[in-house]
């Protein structure tokens, strides 16, 4: 009941429209229920010889309470099952508003198809519990009580004879319910373990070629599929068993009403009528019976789908901002640019990533960080946007822990260019103008797009394109080439006019002739601003102000240029070898 | 991807039928069985409305308690039977559905295991896999769910027709007049409805995609500070979706209560209609009873047919999915007359101008020659696409060579049965792939020859008893999903061990680059020599152990072969060798060489 709980004060919000729409199931039941009374009463008028215009008259009461029924199961469907959309609307911008707030880590422990479908199929599956299970067990429940009313009132004993196999279709639906879902279950998990073996060996498709085992993966598939088929078999013979046995309970039933009930009409307990008019409220009892096991399996599945999605909203979002924020500065304009990472040591778990990293960088300089693959250097930097929360007292903007700036103001303080970046489904225009929209449009957003864009160096290539700026790039447009994305992530960085603009490998697409352009082009608009490049080519980084050497999470070498290739250490080494490269190239 | 797969497209193809009802054929008996019981079990419905009828006009109009009894006994045993119908037809349609789709799979997995890779190249494992499996199951909800329940419904209504027809044909055309009714009713919802499917459909990949693109880019999304800006996107799509599934819930809330009218007006006419007959004498009252319950069942199919509407269409776009993947045909197949494998097999390979494109004219190799001698060890260096994979590729006739030949012991391998060629060599690749199952299974794949003497012998002599005997169970331990428990080093060795165990005469080699500690290593080293005795060896080489012993040394460049040589000769050159030599594979900074 604990979860569940927590659905409340969606439905609150819409309690008015469950009021009514439970008043309407009330009205239709009523209606339907009285059918087969109108039903009785004309037969046994038959019987004793009637007027046609009472005839008539019987046929357009029957008529007028399913016209009025019918308004009210209208009535019904649309406000509850109305509601119930209300609410998945309502829960799933919730889902969203919170993924937002939830920091980088937690994209990188949870697979986005999981998280997509809690926002998706888990949640119909709890739409459905607020939505059509409330509809039909509230119908289901009002139908079992008035029905059985009305037939004990007809025939008290007949009743109670009638409902004897009655209760047994209930427990079989709740005996094969259970053992079905058993199966069912066994039959989900053979399937998984189908798809990892096919997911196996496709993958592995050029060793099996090589070796030539395509013979025993097709053997091995074999098995898979068979297994499959025999815990299916399993369900289908329990299964099968299910609805002809429903059937045969509630003709049972139906055997006993025409048995016994014959016999009362005979021995005048009953008019003719009334036999079929309980023999109608039968038929109507039965549905309920059916229901009643599919709305209790449409319950248990919505609440376990809830406790799934609330496992995303119970999720901490720890990367936020500070209960007391540090006084200045107030707005990202405001910001310097000084940066400073002192004794920083940073793990992902246990691997350590970073060991006590000390580096000042102060604003306005131009710092650039080498190292090889995995020596930490991307690490460093996102801990600068907190995209990773680094230790307290380690990493600091202007002499303000980072930890205790708002976030928004530090995130507007920096534009962090990836080596991968990611662009949207959206216009070129869009995705350069990502930051800067958010500000609100401004009228010379266009301009200041392709000034950003020129800057970039990316004019050139969107004078070819089929629609400019309006052209669509990403997923479902335009493809663009890993040097087009990178320089469109630098339009972008640019965009938002930040102080301290971070380059993280973000040219290495980008041909040498090209990126020397850009840096220069840079150079002018970095001028009062501080960047920080990290990159493998040392033609980027040789003009910096302070070059840091890192190796396996440590600084190991720092200085200028020219300080570090007389040094002689690994700067040096790595510039020797890009030396040898490009006379290599050029060949 | 996912989102483009779910484009709905016809509901009903007939092409796509008679090849899917092709998939019956061998069940044909099965299918009789089914269609027999659901025709007795749709008549044996028919039974309780006509037993009524029985029991008014004759017993209870005569005060015949006794002859009720038969009654009952009568409905009892055609209660029996329904079940034992109901039952047999269930289990025997559902039983051929999942035979076929078991028929299914194996014919799409065993097809996928000739497809060339080019398909493979083509389309990503995920695509793939969907084939085999969603794509499958959603066949299996046609067979089992859909289509026979329409054949039952069908049966039903037909049974229902006649017995009122056949008890009293005026007052049956009279209760017919609604159906015109239902069927306008019914396809008005069904022309709505499936718009407004179709619409909600568009809307739930709408929501995906941006799902999908939100959280692969969240980093992105929070370092710009576009939360607020993006929630409301993604509001507009949620609110459009629930605005489509608002407007679609009216035409469900029309046709039910519809249906119910139409029901009710049938009931009214067989009252009204009906009664006049009875007060005539033209009808007993016991039949207007019947008819009136037969007319409460009358529309059931009906609205059942519609529901099934949309499993037949999903059925009908992964049908279409399935056989395209079905009708792809494989082109590198074994020729019609195969010439045998040379007895006395060596390991001679000889590229005689080879040139190769993946896509029409991107060439990777050009014209590109060499000879290995039987025995010879060889090896490949260049840098990142220069064409060193694509030299494997070709040997193992994984693609077949656009100009040029490739011989083995003087044969085109044109020529040679794929499975002869490929049993002859030996793949080592960088990336190893194991399978789930069981070390020793790793070593010796499917084939039986190899017996565990074999493997063990095999795992020895690559080193790779050191950490296998640590393991509790030895051979018999359990390898992780992609061996993830497993070491770069480690896993090398057990593909080193499953290449010697398979004892090639060609050994193709792609070494690992990723870096290893030192111990491994020099196991490593080892095992490569032990690997090597006595077989041909082409090699894509990094180490530079491996390099300094071939016998000869390919250098590639742009897909052209531009030295070749021992590695003495080449490095005396001062060739492209000689400095890639310098860059790749000196590890010691050495400034005065560089200087020259």
């Amino acid at each position: 009941m604990g979860p569940t709980r927590r659905l409340l004060p969606y439905i609150a919000r819409y309690r008015r429209s469950f009021g009514l729409g439970l008043a309407c199931v009330l009205v239709t039941t009523a209606a339907q229920l009285t059918a087969p009374y109108v039903l009785g009463r004309a037969i046994d008028d038959l019987t004793r010889g009637v007027t046609r215009t009472k005839l008539l008259f019987y046929g357009l009461v029957l008529l007028g309470i399913a016209l009025f029924g019918g308004v009210f199961l209208f009535l019904q469907r649309s406000i509850l099952i109305g509601a119930s959309r209300d609410i998945e609307y309502d829960i799933r911008n919730d889902f969203y508003a919170q993924l937002q707030k939830l920091p980088l880590p937690y994209f990188q422990a949870n697979r986005t198809g999981d998280l997509m479908s809690r926002a998706t199929a888990d949640l119909n599956a709890v739409r459905m519990m607020i939505g059509p299970s409330v509809m039909y067990l509230s119908s289901t429940i009002l139908t079992l009580v008035v029905a059985l009313s009305l037939m004990l009132s007809i025939d008290a004993r007949l009743t109670l004879i009638a409902l004897i196999p009655l209760p047994l279709a209930s427990v079989s639906v709740k005996f094969f319910g259970s053992a079905i879902h058993r199966r069912f279950e066994r039959i989900q998990a053979q399937l998984s373990e189908l798809s990892a073996m096919v997911q196996e060996s496709l993958a592995g498709v050029r060793v099996i070629r090589a070796y030539r085992q395509e013979g025993h993966e097709i053997e091995r598939f074999r098995a898979s599929n068979q297994e499959y088929f025999d815990r299916n078999r399993g369900l289908i013979l329990l299964q099968g068993f299910f609805f002809p046995s429903m059937t045969f309970f509630l003709g049972l039933g139906a055997l006993l009403v025409l048995w016994l009930g014959s016999a009362a009409v005979i021995r005048q307990q009953m008019t003719l009528g009334q036999f079929v008019e309980f023999n109608s409220y039968l038929v109507m009892l039965s549905w309920p019976m059916i229901a009643f096991g599919w709305v209790t399996n449409m319950l248990q599945r919505g609440a376990a789908s809830w406790k799934r999605m609330l496992e995303v909203f119970d999720a901490v979002p720890s990367i936020a901002d500070p209960e007391h924020p540090a006084l200045a500065p107030h707005a990202s304009g405001d910001v310097r640019g000084a940066i400073e990472f002192r004794h920083l040591t940073f793990s992902f778990g246990q691997r350590p990533v970073l060991q006590d990293v000390s580096a000042h960088i102060p604003a306005g300089s131009t710092a650039a960080f080498v190292g090889l693959t995995g020596s930490g250097k991307s690490t460093l930097l996102s801990l600068l946007s907190r995209l990773y929360d680094p230790p307290p007292g380690t990493v600091f903007l202007d002499g303000v822990d980072v930890r205790e700036l708002p976030l928004a103001v530090l995130r507007g303080a920096i534009g962090l260019v990836p080596q991968e970046p990611f662009l949207f489904s959206d216009t070129l225009a869009s995705n350069i103008a990502f930051g800067a929209d958010v500000a609100g449009p401004r009228p010379d957003r266009d301009e200041a797009v392709r000034h950003a864009a020129a800057i970039a160096r990316l004019d050139k290539d969107v004078a070819e394109f089929p629609r400019g700026y309006e052209t669509m790039v990403g997923e479902r447009g335009l493809t663009l080439s890993g040097g087009q994305k990178q320089r469109t992530a630098l339009a972008r960085a640019i965009m938002i006019d930040p102080k301290v603009l971070i380059l993280d490998d973000a040219l290495s697409a980008v041909d040498t002739y090209t990126e020397e352009e850009i840096l220069s082009r840079l150079r002018d608009v970095m001028k009062q601003r501080t960047s920080i490049i990290v990159a493998h080519r040392i033609s980027t980084v040789r003009d910096a102000d302070r070059i840091f050497v890192l190796a396996d999470g440590r600084i190991i070498e720092q200085g200028t240029h020219d300080e570090l290739v007389r040094m002689n250490g690994q700067y040096a080494d790595l510039h020797r070898k890009q030396l040898l490269e490009e006379e290599l190239a050029a060949s | 991807m996912a989102h483009e797969e779910e484009v709905l497209g016809k509901a009903y193809d007939a092409r796509l039928m008679r090849r899917l009802v092709a998939y019956l054929r061998p069940y044909w008996l099965q299918v009789v069985i089914a269609v027999i019981a659901i025709i007795g079990s749709a008549a044996g419905q028919l039974a309780q409305p006509y037993l009524t009828k029985v029991a008014i006009d004759r017993y209870i109009a005569k005060g015949d308690v006794s002859g009720l009894l038969w009654i009952a006994l009568v409905y009892l045993a055609i209660l029996i039977a329904s079940f034992l119908l109901d039952y047999t037809n269930t289990c025997t349609m559902q039983l051929t559905g999942q035979r076929i789709i078991f028929d299914l799979r194996m014919e799409i997995f065993t097809h996928l295991q000739r497809l060339d890779l080019r398909y493979y190249d083509r389309n990503p494992v995920g695509r793939l896999m969907t084939r085999v499996t969603t794509d499958v199951d959603v066949l299996n909800d046609l067979f089992t769910g859909g289509v026979v329940a329409i054949f039952g419904d069908v049966f039903t209504l037909a049974g229902i027709m006649i017995v009122m027809l056949g008890m009293n044909w005026r007052l049956a055309l009279v209760a017919f007049s609604v159906l015109p009714l239902v069927v306008l009713v019914t396809q008005w919802f069904r022309r709505n409805v499936r718009g407004s499917y179709r619409t909600v459909r568009g809307l739930i990949a709408r929501i995906n995609a941006f799902l999908q693109e939100n959280i692969t880019g969240m980093s992105t999304v929070q370092l710009f500070r576009r939360e607020a800006m993006n929630f409301d996107r993604f509001d507009a799509i949620d609110r459009e979706h629930r605005d489509a599934n608002i407007a679609s819930i009216f035409f469900y809330a029309v046709f039910y209560p519809a249906v119910q009218l139409v029901g009710a007006l049938a009931a009214s006419l067989i009252i009204w209609y009906g009664g006049m007959r009875v007060l005539a004498g033209g009808l007993s009252i016991g039949a207007l009873v019947a008819f009136l319950q037969y007319s409460g069942r009358f529309f059931r199919p009906i609205s059942d047919i519609s529901d099934k509407f949309n499993i037949l269409q999903s059925a009908m776009a992964s049908s279409e999915r399935i056989f395209q993947l079905l009708d792809t045909p494989v082109v590198i197949q074994p020729p019609a007359a195969p010439v045998a494998r040379p007895a006395d097999a060596r390991g001679h390979v000889v590229f005689d101008h080879v040139s190769f494109a993946y896509n029409d004219q991107d060439y990777v190799l050009r014209d590109v020659s060499f000879e290995v001698a039987p025995g010879q060890r060889v090896g490949i260096v260049g840098a990142t696409g220069a064409g060193k994979s694509t030299i494997i590729n070709l040997l193992l006739r994984f693609y077949d060579v656009s100009k040029g030949r490739i011989l083995v012991d003087g044969v085109d391998i044109r020529e040679l049965d794929p499975g002869d060629l490929r049993s002859l060599c030996g793949l080592v690749l960088q990336d190893v792939h194991l399978f789930s199952g069981t070390i020793g299974a790793n070593v010796r794949l499917g084939n039986a020859e190899i017996d565990d003497d074999a493997v063990r012998r095999a795992v020895g002599a690559v080193h790779a008893d050191r950490f296998v005997g640590q393991l509790p169970e030895g051979l018999e331990s359990a390898v992780a999903e992609r061996g993830s428990t497993l070491s770069v080093g480690q896993k090398q060795l057990l593909s080193f061990a499953r290449a010697l165990a398979f004892d090639p005469s060609i050994l193709i080699l792609d070494e690992a680059t990723s870096s290893i500690d030192t111990e491994t290593e020099l196991l490593i080293h080892d095992a490569l020599r032990t690997l090597m005795t006595g077989r041909t060896t082409i090699a894509i080489a990094h180490r530079l152990s491996t390099i300094q012993d071939m016998d000869q040394i390919l250098v590639l460049h742009k897909g052209q072969l531009r030295e070749a040589g021992t590695h003495q000769q080449l490095l005396a050159a001062r060739g492209m060798y000689y400095r890639l030599y310098q860059l790749q594979y000196k590890e010691t900074p050495q400034p005065t060489a560089a200087a020259e």
